[in-house]
């Protein structure tokens, strides 16, 4: 079987997942089956066939597992939002067919992706720019003390994190596979660790910086966490220095722990993650509220192994619109799954990410070119951080910061960059699987 | 730069499985403390979305049921009002408060499987539906007792001797179960029958007689002086009217209730016997009703001054003064029922209950409650000669008022004193079954507070008249 037809099969579970999904929200709310659930079955695999379409016309080489996991992830998505709350669903629909032009606008843009290399430097500076927009007056939208989206008002919101983490991925993968030789050379072994020279630390300087001004300016432990973690596996990637990395984080802890205590923000969200069954913290005192993060953990508890079946989750306050669980179709999207499907449900959904990161790495392995190689390992390395960021706030691993779960969540700029993203890693995987 | 990136890849499963792990955490190994947690409104929430099951009367009437409220909750209601409330107690969600049957019962009414069918309902989802309860509760002699308490504050217990099965549990002043939290001068959620512990005065005396008599010491014929007053524990003691009998029958001496017999009684048994008994009449300890534990009230003397429970047995009670109900003890109704529920059982005291079956939403039985003996009290022949003397009582003695409705019982009065001396504030008693040669229903009967009343007069009229009723619903 060839890989597109491989492909092709691979879009069949996702379809009926997403039949079964909206079959099953239908009978929980009305008790009967409507074959509604069947068309939404049915446009979601049209949706999907033309993914595959652009992907067999372009892209014949092409990985043949992460489209249709990037597709089951994104129906379980769309079933969850609908389960939640319906016009969010017919929204998110949207979004994913305007991510589905934009991913197949990147594929046929960046046939050949390697001219990307050349706007390097503009790709840095416009991530930076998006990275800030947060922060200029009259755009900036402070949500919870942290400023994650640009928001006009009657016209459009956005996350330009979404996007800026694409940018920087590429500028560093394009910066590295010049400089990587010159990081290695002239190295001293010291006690069985190689420490480079002091000048080539430059890039660990220039990534720890962008990541103390996302906490710093942005308020934002989770997205700095993110950024910093992908850029970082990029330059150990490059240059194959643990020194690297332990230097880089050892800086990032000092520095998160300096800014962290002198940000009001984010010693609050580190309060929360300590203490957040406190009776004083759960209601709320001084800016600190561990309202959201304590009702995470009773949404999992209260699912158990198995979960409480599907759209079984108490989301509101019965008898009123007040939320139980804040944010249930985006930062705590996790939690509703843990609730309805169990911890059985939940290491479903993690193993999904899990088996589509393999392959981003797989492609990383069998790319012929450094650049191409540190892009698989950054657009992965970011995936896999991202999911890690807010499950792991969700299930309190790390302090709770409001990114989404890739695919998954409410929120068109998640959807669209990720899909942007996925597109990347297909386009390099073409690449690395053409025969030669 | 293979290596590096297995390395990478190797570091985000490690990441991945700190994930799984700390779900686990908190669905599986942490899950029961986060469900109790205080702050977790899910508990409340949950149990709100239960369709608690129906309490049902021995007759099939709703006593409680459950009734759709918004967003799939349920709310409780109770048609039969303030008749049941003492029994039934009520079951609020939201404020987390339960009473009676309703929290005692609670597994059944919740519905909680257990096995297999608790791992198929949780994949399924959906509407928790409870069992139904179907009580020992008879409404019509529960509506009698209301009737017949109506103006004074007391209670009523009626217990069917062969099974336990309780078919009367009403006292006054009570509380409307729907309305839970109202708050007056004639309202009380404290159960009179099973939590007002009151001087029980003469109908003690057949714990007194029993003790006697099956501990071989005394026959029914025994002649003891029962010359008033008579030095009991360094104190005189009087018999009514201070009326001197000299020497009588223990037979004679029930019928008239006189004192001084009894106490001497207790005294000649003595304090290790008497204790005994009262051991094996279900006193010093809640008693075993399907009831909330912290609703149960001990039976069992106190002392006069500290108002505390002495320990059984204690060297400081004033063990002839307790024979005849005085003496700091302080009983339940319910534990006079059954004082009187093991005389009519041939000596043995079943185990009371008021939950008679449970029913599931498929209408099959899941637990049917069956007779259980809590103990033998006395041997047969001297449950036979007690209730011989109790018939007595009611033939010719103390207790002739209860004769008039021509069913045949046996029965004891009492009349405590209450008051300070000289004070004529009473609280009567009636303690009894019928037919008196077949029973089929005990009963206790008390009213809290009276001026000048006698059990007699008072509390034997209202126990016959819900015997005869509860006699011709068993006959019918």
């Amino acid at each position: 079987m060839t890989a597109r037809n491989r492909e092709l099969v691979g879009l069949v579970p996702a379809s009926l997942l997403v039949t079964a999904g909206f079959a099953g929200v239908f009978i929980q709310r009305s008790n009967a089956l409507s074959n509604v659930s069947l068309t939404y079955g049915a446009i979601f695999l049209g949706l999907c066939l033309v993914g595959h379409v652009v992907i067999r016309a372009t892209l014949p080489y092409a990985d043949p597992y992460m489209f249709p996991l990037v597709a089951l992830l994104s129906s379980f998505g769309i079933v969850m939002i609908y389960r939640i709350d319906s016009t969010d669903a017919r929204q998110q629909a949207q979004w994913f067919v305007l991510g589905l032009i934009l991913f197949a606008a990147t594929i046929v843009a960046f046939r050949d992706y390697r001219k990307l290399e050349r706007y390097r430097y503009t790709i840095a500076v416009v991530s930076l720019f998006l990275l800030m927009l947060p922060r200029l007056p009259g755009l900036g939208d402070e949500v919870n003390g942290a400023y994650l989206a640009v928001h006009i008002p009657g016209v459009f919101e956005f996350q330009p994190t979404e996007f800026a983490k694409i940018g920087f991925v590429i500028f560093l993968a394009s910066y590295l596979r010049d400089t990587r030789q010159v990081l290695v050379l002239g190295a001293r072994r010291i006690l069985g660790v190689t420490i480079p020279p002091i000048k080539h630390f430059g890039p660990v300087i220039v990534i720890w910086g962008l990541a103390m001004l996302i906490l710093f300016a942005l308020h934002d432990v989770g997205s700095s966490l993110m950024f910093y973690g992908a850029l970082l596996s990029i330059l150990y990637v490059a240059t194959s220095r643990v020194s690297f990395v332990i230097v880089g984080l050892l800086a990032f802890g000092l520095g998160a722990w300096y800014i962290g205590a002198h940000v009001p923000h984010i010693d609050a969200r580190v309060q929360e993650w300590l203490h957040p069954l406190s009776r004083k913290l759960y209601y709320g005192s001084g800016g600190v509220s561990s309202y959201q993060q304590a009702n995470a953990l009773f949404a999992q508890a209260a699912g158990g192994m198995f979960g409480q079946g599907f759209g079984q989750a108490t989301l509101t306050i019965p008898g009123t619109s007040a939320p139980l669980l804040p944010a249930p179709s985006t930062d705590m999207i996790y939690a509703v799954i843990t609730d309805e499907l169990g911890l059985f449900g939940a290491a479903a959904v993690l193993i999904t990410y899990l088996m589509l990161i393999a392959r981003g790495f797989k492609t990383a392995v069998l790319a012929r070119d450094s650049f191409s190689t540190l892009l698989a390992v950054g657009l992965s390395s970011v995936l896999a951080l991202q999911v890690f960021v807010i499950v792991g706030g969700v299930t309190r691993v790390i302090p709770l910061t409001g990114v989404t779960l890739p695919f998954i969540s409410y929120g068109g700029s998640s959807i669209i960059a990720n899909l942007v993203l996925v597109a990347l890693l297909l386009l390099v995987s073409d690449r690395a699987r053409r025969p030669v | 730069m293979n290596a590096p990136i297995a390395r990478v890849f190797a570091l985000i499963i490690v990441l991945f499985a700190l994930l799984l792990v700390w779900t686990s955490r908190w669905t599986v190994f942490d899950a029961q403390s986060l469900r109790d947690n205080p702050l977790n409104a899910r508990t409340v929430i949950d149990e709100e979305k239960i369709d608690r099951g129906e309490i049902l009367a021995d007759d099939g009437t709703v006593l409680a049921r459950s009734v759709k409220g918004p967003d799939h909750t349920f709310t409780r209601t109770y048609p039969t009002g303030s008749l049941f409330s003492q029994a039934i107690g009520y079951s609020k969600v939201k404020t987390g408060q339960q009473a009676g049957l309703e929290l005692s019962d609670g597994q059944y009414l919740r519905g909680v499987q257990t096995g297999l069918s608790a791992i198929v309902g949780q994949l399924g989802g959906g509407t928790q539906v409870g069992d139904t309860v179907d009580t020992t509760l008879d409404p019509k002699a529960q509506a009698l007792a209301r009737q017949l308490l109506t103006g004074r504050a007391g209670s009523v217990v009626a217990i069917v001797p062969r099974t336990g099965a309780v078919k009367v549990m009403f006292s006054l002043p009570t509380y409307n179960d729907n309305h839970p939290t109202a708050a007056g001068p004639d309202i009380s959620q404290l159960n009179g029958a099973t939590q007002d512990a009151d001087t029980p005065g003469s109908t003690f005396k057949i714990v007194t007689v029993t003790a006697a008599l099956d501990s071989g010491k005394f026959t029914p014929t025994s002649d003891v002086n029962g010359d008033s007053p008579r030095i009991i524990s360094g104190v005189p003691l009087e018999n009514d009217s201070n009326q001197s009998w000299g020497l009588q029958t223990i037979s004679t001496a029930l019928t008239y209730s006189i004192n001084t017999i009894f106490a001497q009684l207790a005294q000649d048994v003595g304090r290790a016997t008497m204790t005994e008994y009262m051991k094996r009449f279900g006193f010093y300890s809640k008693p075993p009703l399907d009831y909330p534990p912290n609703e149960l009230t001990p039976s069992e003397p106190h002392s006069l001054t500290t108002n505390k429970a002495y320990p059984p047995a204690s060297p400081d009670e004033d063990i002839g003064r307790i024979g005849i109900g005085q003496g700091g003890l302080e009983v339940t109704p319910l534990q006079m029922a059954m004082v009187a529920a093991a005389v009519a059982n041939g000596g043995k005291l079943m185990v009371p209950h008021l939950t008679d079956q449970v029913v599931n939403p498929d209408g099959q039985t899941i637990d049917t409650i069956k007779p259980t003996l809590y103990s033998r009290v006395m041997k047969p022949s001297t449950a036979h000669d007690v209730s011989q003397m109790m018939q007595n009582v009611v033939e010719e003695g103390t207790g002739k008022p209860a004769e008039t409705l021509g069913i045949s019982l046996a029965g004891k009065t009492g009349t405590a004193s209450i008051g300070a001396t000289g004070s004529n504030l009473t609280e009567p008693w009636f303690i009894g079954f019928a037919p008196a040669t077949d029973p089929k229903i005990a009963i206790a009967v008390t009213i809290d507070r009276t001026d000048d009343g006698y059990g007699g007069t008072i509390a034997a009229p209202i126990a016959a008249e819900i015997m005869k009723l509860l006699l011709s619903e068993l006959h019918g």
